[in-house]
């Protein structure tokens, strides 16, 4: 187990590395992109491919993370920019030449926990887990755990709740929902890519996806939210969490494309999926966004839609694998008609 | 023009001779390169306070002194106040002192005082030395998957019997204040091995032969005169190391527990300036930059008055020993 995670970690960082170094030699149009670490692995692959396709477009992106990535874009240091959780109206109408705001993937978050002996399928109420992450509920034989999971031994073990430390589009997207799902934890916790989490010594936090993963795997007693291709990665035990139809779903493709089904986009693509309503979603799934200016020169604007057509057409078919959630179809016709503002 | 002292010298004969205008010149192209390297050096230093001092005004026009004693770090509501953060860098590094200090000048005197066969010593010094090398977040792999598991148990045990002492009145559940400051002694280890080391070999060879002539056992010339001999030379690589622990960021980052709380358990998880700073930067907002770089003007000044105290003791302690 020890071995595997760490394993696991070494191959991220080395993904990472690989990843940020790709430069293909020979390059005419350049498109530079920074911002969200959440869909990194996925956008990073994307890349890689489209360059290979396209020999004169060469794709460079860093993941600086959400708020990193709409600074630049406002700043005009970059082509375009990623984001988790969108832009607000007020960063929208800092930018001149206009926005496209395209939703390009999507994933879920898990609850990832340690517990001896290691039980599959830990069931989560919706009135217990924002009360974990709101520090109400503080061991694992509470009564409305026990409950739950009656085929499950649980241990007489503190509960250790394992944060992000930096600030964090997964964190942004987690705490919305709970928020929207608990009026205390809004009240008490409230959302946001930071939020002032209670202050208890059995709260921890960890930079980055990969360090909440090292540090739950390694800490009996732990539980945290991650970004559901890290858990995949890891192998990590992850908890089905009780909807709004009252089903435990599995925070896996199936249970996001289910909860995503029923999302709304607005008109200019949009929109949470806060509580997602349907008997088989998962209920913390969330679309992620690339951002692109309205006005740019011809060629830059051409080889954005080609990467936007790239990643729409022979990018979702391999998001499943890596841990994603495919788009809809339905979706997929709106952000393609969209993307034709890129001009 | 004075008179050539050495002009009567037979230079052809002599192998004493007064330095060529080429020695005389690189001398002191040498020594001004030197001082100018001071000056940037200094220059450097201001440089960067100016840089920070300038991103910080409008933090510290807002929150004044209250930044240094409130403990919330609220991005929504805009509340920032960094005291649970001076705590924990002063805590932990401190700690980090107490053992990598005791650790660093036990091996420094183990390595110089013959205990060991020379060649042995070398090599047991370049391993201590490469220490060092080897990169921080490394460090703090290691702190997660090895230190913690090793040290759960132990830590368990003892706040299960010895629960009412304050600095055990937690369980340790993962990341926290014991691990974080093991791993830092472990990291200014080589710092303060290396410089002790150097103090104790400048210590005369005579001043020893003189204590055993005394009659001193060995431990006794040891403990009462060669350590007191070289205290200077220890006591900064102490000061060295103090430094090298209040502003290291990525091992702290992954290992503290990022909790902004002050306690004096050792282990609950807390956080650090440098922590803070690595942890919040990265996707900082203008507001919340202000407010980091205020938080970076503290550790600078923490920094700043540690090394400042350092020398001021030693220079009081040197002098008063020279006039004994």
């Amino acid at each position: 187990m020890k071995r595997i995670s760490l394993l696991a970690t070494g191959l991220l960082c080395a993904g990472l590395i690989g990843a940020g170094a790709i430069a293909p030699a020979h390059a005419e149009t350049r498109l530079i992109g920074s911002g969200a670490s959440f869909p990194f692995p996925i956008y990073s692959t994307w890349f890689k491919s489209f360059s290979k396709a396209h020999e004169d477009i060469r794709v460079d992106y860093q993941a600086k993370g959400s708020g990193a990535g709409i600074q630049d874009f406002i700043n005009h240091t970059v082509d375009f920019a990623a984001s988790d959780a969108a832009m607000t109206d007020e960063q929208i109408s800092k930018v001149d030449a206009g926005v496209v705001l395209l939703p390009m993937t999507a994933g879920t978050i898990v609850l990832a926990y340690n517990l001896p002996d290691s039980p599959k399928d830990l069931k989560l109420p919706r009135d217990v887990y924002p009360a974990i992450f709101a520090g109400k509920i503080t061991t694992w034989r509470d009564p409305k755990i026990v409950a739950a999971n009656p085929d499950i031994k649980l241990p007489d073990l503190p509960i250790t709740v394992v944060r992000r430390s930096d600030s964090s589009g997964t964190t942004f997207v987690f705490t919305k929902h709970l928020s929207a799902i608990d009026p205390e934890f809004a009240k008490e916790v409230g959302s946001g890519t930071t939020v002032q989490w209670p202050g208890s010594d059995k709260f921890v936090a960890a930079p980055k996806n990969d360090g909440v993963t090292a540090t739950i795997k390694q800490t009996p007693g732990a539980i945290g939210y991650i970004e559901y291709g890290y858990a995949k990665l890891t192998k990590a035990d992850t908890a089905l969490l009780q909807n709004k139809d009252g089903n435990y779903i599995e925070g896996d493709a199936k249970g996001g494309e289910a909860a995503l089904a029923s999302a709304t986009l607005g008109a200019d693509l949009r929109g949470w999926v806060e509580d997602p309503a349907g008997a088989d979603a998962y209920p913390i799934s969330t679309f992620t966004w690339m951002l692109f200016y309205k006005k740019q020169d011809a060629d830059k604007a051409k080889s954005l839609r080609l990467l936007v057509d790239y990643c729409l057409a022979e990018g979702q078919p391999i998001a499943d694998s890596m841990g994603y959630i495919p788009l809809p179809p339905s979706v997929i016709e709106k952000v393609r008609a969209a993307a034709e503002q890129i001009q | 023009m004075p008179q050539n002292p050495f002009a009567h010298v037979d230079l052809s004969r002599s192998i004493s001779r007064p330095p060529t205008k080429d020695v005389y010149l690189a001398d002191r192209s040498y020594r001004a390169f030197a001082v100018a390297g001071i000056y940037v050096l200094l220059a450097l230093v201001v440089y960067i306070l100016w840089q920070i001092g300038g991103a910080a005004m409008p933090a510290v026009h807002d929150y004044h002194l209250g930044f240094l004693t409130s403990s919330a770090w609220n991005v929504q509501t805009g509340q920032f106040g960094i005291l649970p953060q001076i705590w924990g860098t002063l805590y932990s590094s401190l700690f980090a002192l107490m053992i990598g200090g005791f650790f660093g000048v036990t091996v420094a005197i183990f390595l110089t005082q013959n205990f060991l066969p020379p060649r042995l010593a070398v090599v047991f010094r370049t391993i201590i030395e490469m220490l060092a090398a080897i990169p921080s977040v490394v460090f703090g792999l290691w702190g997660i998957f090895v230190v913690i598991p090793a040290i759960r148990p132990v830590a368990n045990w003892l706040h299960d019997v010895l629960g009412w002492i304050p600095f055990f009145s937690t369980s340790l559940s993962g990341p926290g204040m014991l691990p974080a400051a093991l791993v830092l002694a472990i990291m200014i280890l080589p710092t303060i091995a290396a410089i002790s080391q150097d103090a104790l070999h400048l210590v005369p060879y005579r001043t020893k032969e003189a204590a055993y002539g005394m009659g001193a056992t060995r431990w006794e010339a040891i403990l009462k005169v060669l350590v007191p001999a070289a205290s200077g030379g220890i006591f900064s690589a102490l000061v060295l190391g103090f430094g090298r622990a209040l502003g290291e960021t990525m091992a702290l980052a992954m290992l503290i527990g990022n909790s902004n709380q002050i306690t004096l358990s050792l282990f609950s998880p807390a956080n650090t300036l440098a922590s803070l700073l690595a942890s919040n930067f990265p996707e900082a907002g203008a507001i919340e930059v202000q407010a980091l770089m205020y938080a970076a003007l503290v550790l600078l000044a923490i920094t700043l008055i540690v090394n400042v105290l350092g020398i001021g003791i030693l220079t009081m302690t040197t002098k008063r020993s020279a006039v004994k």
